[in-house]
């Protein structure tokens, strides 16, 4: 019996006048790769913040790796990894650095750290490169590696936004069998993408329309649901209908 | 408190990376303290002196050597023909033209007076002023040593003592002033911008992701700016006491405790203006203009602030880097004590203050 790792009741955020969140229920479970889609301004980046505990929702309920989104934020950042729009690493750093830094305000300990950076940069093939800076590397390898630093600490949820803005196809696809492979450890993946090829890699996916969740399901599912042949034309028969633009 | 280390290690890493600017901020005191000391002063040092001596006499020969003895002045060009003086000034090699009339010595010794013309180029105001006061201070002189056999009957004498810098030496003013400008620089520029800096690159998100308290990671940003900060300090004091002769007549560990007020001051400011702004250039911009600016104009260490219209006198009250020149200068150059100077800290603690609890308080809103 697996476990909801992420549950939310009518989570609701607003700006003022504003709803950026509007009531929205879901539930992921533990090992899931949860796809969070909706047009730019339907409210996916709200969402997640509040998910992480930057956030605090204006009404509803959460709970992330079972800690409550209003009062235990410090406990959900403890147990959460999180990968901002396209990589999140210190480009004066070296990549031997940004992974002790980052392991290191995890509370890793000196040698979990080191067992960690040599499995990490193992696992990348950058054992010629752990003392370049970060800039000097291609894009998609900074992904790769932001993402990986993103569950050094081995999170019990990852939260990637838009992970993989601006790479090729290739480099997209490693990316996302280093996705599959942290979830053979257990990790649940909650992602946000504009691409609708990577949503059919999902388990589940939702789709956000004007702050609500419109549709809810496997990708299989949902094409059969709207008719459709790919979640490309899925996400346009619903985000069509969206009245807030960018 | 690992993870803090952690924290300040990086921001560490983050500095020591970026040898230019390091550079620049180890050797912009340096080289401050050299171009105030040597090249940049408001002393008058010799002027050069036009002479038109017409009555060429043994009075007027000791008071011309007097002049060229004194080390404000430097005789250029002597003459006898007084329509020369105006067209040496129009080409501006002169400030300064004295002129001695026929019969000088002959009119003091029988008429017990005699005229002396002194003009001088008053398109530098200043200037004018001084020179004409030194070739006053020097003429008096003169008449003193001839009366000295005689005892004249009612005379007022002053004494003039310059307190605490005896020698009007200028380092006395602009040393706690350019430590002032440092600080000021370093503080508030570097961290507003290594601030903004994360947050352009969307670091600043997954810091705020991670279990810290978003206070810590704002104060582990200012740590290595601190220390910088103590080390510029330490190289303008050092500096201004063996190359420039000016000695630190207080407690030097009051100076030192007053300076990290002062720092903390500036790195306040740094995080407040990193809250407002969004964009590095920004940042630089409004530390430049909106702090750097007022420092040099309000400090009080160019401009007098006695001299200024009552409004502006009042801004002035604002500038955190007032209180500190004060502060500096009275233990640096009077040797005073915490007692002269409790209510300039007490002010300059106060504004600290507001400014943390405002720039914190604009931080938590951007939070949530």
């Amino acid at each position: 019996m697996r476990e909801a790792v992420i549950k939310t009741d009518k989570l609701t955020k607003r700006f003022g006048e504003f709803i950026a969140t509007n009531a929205i229920s879901f539930e992921v479970q533990q090992g899931e790769i949860f796809g969070f889609l909706g047009a730019n301004g339907a409210g996916k980046t709200t969402a997640m913040r509040m998910l992480c505990g930057l956030l605090i929702p204006s009404s509803g309920a959460g709970t992330v790796a079972g800690f409550d989104v209003y009062k235990q934020t410090e406990k959900i950042k403890k147990s959460i990894g999180y990968m901002s729009q396209k990589f999140s690493l210190y480009e004066d750093l070296t990549v031997l650095e940004n992974i002790r830094f980052f392991g290191g305000i995890y509370g890793l300990s000196n040698q979990q750290l080191k067992a960690k950076s040599i499995e990490l940069i193992h696992r990348l093939n950058l054992q010629k490169d752990k003392d370049r800076l970060v800039g000097t590397l291609p894009l998609g390898w900074k992904q790769k590696l932001s993402f990986l630093v993103a569950v050094l600490h081995s999170p019990k949820v990852v939260f990637l936004d838009e992970p993989t803005g601006g790479v090729d196809p290739v480099t997209r696809r490693q990316f996302w069998e280093l996705i599959y492979e942290s979830v053979e450890n257990s990790i649940t993946v909650f992602v946000t993408t504009h691409y609708m090829d990577e949503a059919e890699y999902c388990n589940r996916v939702s789709i956000m329309v004007d702050g609500k969740i419109e549709a809810l399901d496997t990708p299989g599912n949902l094409k059969e649901k709207y008719g459709a042949t790919s979640m490309d034309e899925v996400f346009y028969q619903l985000a069509r209908g969206a009245k807030r633009g960018e | 408190m690992k993870q803090f280390l952690a924290l300040i290690k990086k921001e560490f890493a983050h500095v020591l990376r970026d040898r230019k600017t390091l550079l620049i901020l180890f050797g912009m005191p340096v080289v401050q303290i050299l171009i105030f000391g040597f090249a940049l002063t408001n002393e008058v040092k010799n002027a050069k002196v036009l002479v038109v001596d017409q009555a060429n006499d043994i009075a007027s020969r000791q008071i011309i050597d007097k002049l060229e003895a004194s080390r404000y002045f430097e005789i250029e060009e002597k003459s006898n023909n007084v329509h020369e003086v105006e067209s040496t000034f129009k080409q501006g090699q002169v400030k300064l033209a004295v002129v001695f009339p026929l019969n000088f010595h002959h009119d003091l010794l029988h008429q017990n007076s005699a005229q002396l013309q002194v003009i001088a180029d008053a398109s530098d105001p200043n200037t004018a002023a001084t020179l004409t006061n030194y070739v006053n201070s020097i003429v008096q002189d003169y008449t003193t040593d001839l009366n000295r056999s005689e005892v004249m009957p009612y005379q007022v004498t002053t004494q003039v003592r310059m307190l605490y810098n005896p020698q009007l030496k200028g380092a006395h003013n602009f040393v706690p002033g350019v430590m002032a400008l440092v600080l000021m620089l370093v503080c508030v520029m570097m961290t507003a911008v290594s601030i903004v800096k994360e947050k352009e690159t969307r670091t600043m998100e997954i810091l705020l992701a991670s279990p810290f308290k978003p206070i810590l990671v704002i104060v582990a940003k200012t740590v290595p700016y601190l220390l910088l900060s103590l080390i510029n300090l330490v190289s303008i004091l050092l500096l201004s006491v063996f190359v420039l002769d000016l000695p630190v007549n207080g407690s030097v560990l009051l100076l030192f405790a007053e300076s990290t007020l002062f720092i903390i001051t500036c790195l306040t400011i740094g995080i407040f203006i990193s809250v407002k702004t969004s964009s590095q250039q920004v940042a630089m911009l409004i530390s430049l203009m909106g702090m750097l600016l007022p420092t040099i104009l309000f400090s009080g260490f160019m401009f007098p602030i006695e001299n200024m219209p009552l409004p502006l006198q009042i801004i002035s009250n604002a500038i955190p880097a007032k209180w500190f020149y004060i502060i500096a200068k009275a233990i640096m150059i009077k040797g005073l004590g915490f007692s002269a100077i409790w209510r300039e800290t007490l002010i300059l603690a106060g504004i600290t203050l507001v400014l943390l609890m405002v720039s914190l308080k604009s931080f938590k809103i951007r939070l949530s």
